[in-house]
């Protein structure tokens, strides 16, 4: 199975961000992680290759940083990497970074592609399913569990509220990953040597503008959210803080 | 292109989603701001009863859109039920509630339609003649107002929780109600689905707790749990836990909390070392009250939370765990 996994580098999680001067997006110096529910996407695909063997190809689109997330994957074991370089790729909208992925693997013939279920910046949960319906692909989304048919594939969709539904599909079929599908592994350091040699195809921006369009929404003005409730901040030191919750548990809250 | 609204409610085996009152409360609100006109409809296969129970309401009037093909659901029969409605009657908005099912067909019938989709809203603004919608990003650390900058259909989604369910106005008569068939052409289904199930019985039901302890990654490794777990039993509560916990293996699935988990609201919700993604919220933001210790000042949880601690849990909940017993000793 020839597997492609697109990935993203989102700010890491504990990272405190600040806006920029116009107000419409965070300053870029904070430090990067590679998007939790995509590094889930990459160990299915690294497990599925051990069982039915082929090949990994990771994608992602951003700056020069962006790069960090494929020597990541290549060292843990994918095969070969397609880097979107340029700083343009980060203010695309969903739409638009399907369309620029969809352009830049044109040559190429997946019978797998798999995303994280959505990202930790923007949130969309939409990128994977736009870039199916590109493709013309079927899809199915947040999922949990992936077998190898005779006819194609079953995968365990989860639903809301603790339910699950298997879906029979053919191939080639676009899935994004839910986290916890499987457990991470780490990069070995044979791994990490390896990855150096491994192949980074770069693509740029004007490889694949004919492709994209006007983004058709836009960020008008980023904020800190208002509070829409008065929280009453404890300090001091832990036993104070200890005491000081008790209180508030038997004379406010009345639990105690 | 018509001034309407078209609000597209969620049903699932003959039963409306309760998300889908949310929606149409979101839908008569931006109608009275926007003087359009709302409209509602229901997508599946024999779902005229439903459409009769949403046109109690206050709307202009209600589709039952009626295949058997869209039954049961599938992300290539709903697209393409939905394109051919939504093409024919050109409403301004779109509207629909942020589920798995919403989420799994949107963005391919926005593309099919050369559309987008705002999607997970948490509210609305009007911005002169323009309307913005409100999401969170960075997981809710921060909010953006978004506006679309292509021509309408513009497709909304709203969040669990956003709008009240119970707002919802009702109509001062019954409205029309409309079965439009639609044509969904033989093999363009490709998924087939098999029956929905649940993973295994759910041995804590966690709904019926009045305390809730509940851990997040700030607990660091699985062998500090039990310190979570002497908290709560020194409060007589439930112990929880979001989502990486229970993938980690840690704590079992039925005590996850959000929305793959369960969704609960009890007297006190204690959030330990919980930085609150969205999908945690959603499953807790209905707690009486919430307290959140946490080492991040920045941390979303805070933004719910009525009594809030920065610090290091590992410090606190040891002596806090000695006063409760103390407190309930005394009492």
């Amino acid at each position: 199975m020839k597997i492609l996994v697109c990935m993203k580098q989102v700010p890491q999680k504990d990272a405190p961000l600040k806006l920029n001067e116009s107000g419409t997006w965070i300053r870029e110096d904070v430090s990067y992680e590679v998007n939790e529910p995509d590094a889930f996407a990459l160990e299915e695909a690294l497990r599925q290759k051990e069982k039915h063997s082929g090949e990994v190809v990771v994608i992602t689109a951003g700056p020069a940083r962006a790069q960090q997330v494929l020597r990541e994957a290549l060292a843990k074991g994918a095969d070969r990497a397609i880097h979107l370089e340029d700083n343009a790729f980060v203010s695309l909208d969903a739409s638009n970074t399907a369309r620029a992925f969809a352009a830049a693997i044109k040559d190429e013939k997946f019978d797998l592609i798999f995303t994280g279920l959505q990202s930790d910046d923007y949130g969309y949960a939409q990128t994977g399913v736009v870039l199916a319906e590109l493709l013309g692909w079927p899809h199915a989304t947040i999922i949990m569990q992936i077998e190898k048919t005779d006819g194609g594939i079953r995968v365990k969709r989860e639903l809301e509220a603790g339910y699950f539904q298997f879906v029979d599909m053919p191939l080639p079929a676009l899935l994004t990953i839910q986290s916890g599908i499987n457990k991470l592994r780490y990069a070995t350091l044979i791994g990490i040597k390896q990855a150096k040699n491994k192949p980074m195809r770069k693509v740029m921006l004007a490889e694949v503008q004919s492709a994209i369009g006007a983004n058709m929404q836009k960020i008008e003005r980023l904020y800190v959210p208002q509070k829409t409730k008065n929280t009453e901040f404890l300090e001091g030191p832990p036993a104070e803080v200890a005491k000081k919750l008790v209180e508030k548990l038997r004379n406010e809250v009345r639990v105690l | 292109m018509a001034d309407s609204i078209l609000v597209i409610v969620e049903q699932r085996e003959g039963k409306l989603n309760r998300v889908s009152w949310e929606t149409l409360t979101a839908g008569q609100a931006l109608a009275a701001e926007t003087g359009w006109t709302l409209e509602a409809a229901v997508a599946g296969s024999g779902v005229t009863n439903l459409a009769n129970e949403i046109a109690g309401k206050k709307v202009a009037k209600v589709y039952a859109l009626e295949s058997p093909k869209l039954e049961p659901y599938t992300p290539d029969a709903f697209a393409a039920g939905l394109k051919q409605f939504i093409a024919s009657k050109q409403p301004r908005l779109v509207l629909m509630p942020h589920t798995y099912q919403v989420r799994d067909f949107v963005p391919k019938l926005t593309t099919a339609m050369e559309r987008t989709a705002i999607s997970d809203c948490i509210g609305y603004k009007k911005d002169g003649a323009r309307l913005l919608f409100t999401r969170q990003m960075f997981q809710g650390k921060l909010a953006a107002d978004v506006s679309f900058t292509c021509d309408a259909p513009w497709f909304v989604t709203f969040q669990n929780g956003a709008f009240r369910a119970d707002k919802v106005e009702a109509g001062s008569a019954a409205a029309p109600v409309e079965t439009v068939n639609v044509e969904i052409a033989d093999g363009i289904i490709r998924n087939k689905p098999q029956e929905v199930f649940k993973e295994a019985k759910q041995a804590v039901d966690l709904t019926q707790a009045e305390i809730i302890v509940s851990v997040g990654r700030g607990i660091k490794e699985q062998k500090n749990i039990e310190l979570a777990k002497q908290l709560a039993e020194a409060l007589g509560g439930e112990l929880a836990a979001s989502r990486p916990i229970c993938d980690s293996g840690w704590l079992p699935m039925d005590r996850q909390i959000g929305s793959s988990g369960q969704t609960v609201a009890p007297k006190l919700y204690l959030a330990l070392g919980i930085s609150g993604a969205i999908q945690h919220i959603v499953g807790m933001k209905g707690a009486r009250t919430i307290i959140a210790i946490n080492k991040d000042s920045e941390a979303p949880i805070f933004e719910i939370a009525d009594y809030a601690v920065v610090g290091n849990l590992f410090d606190i909940v040891p002596p806090l765990i000695e006063e409760v017993k103390k407190a309930k000793a005394g009492a």
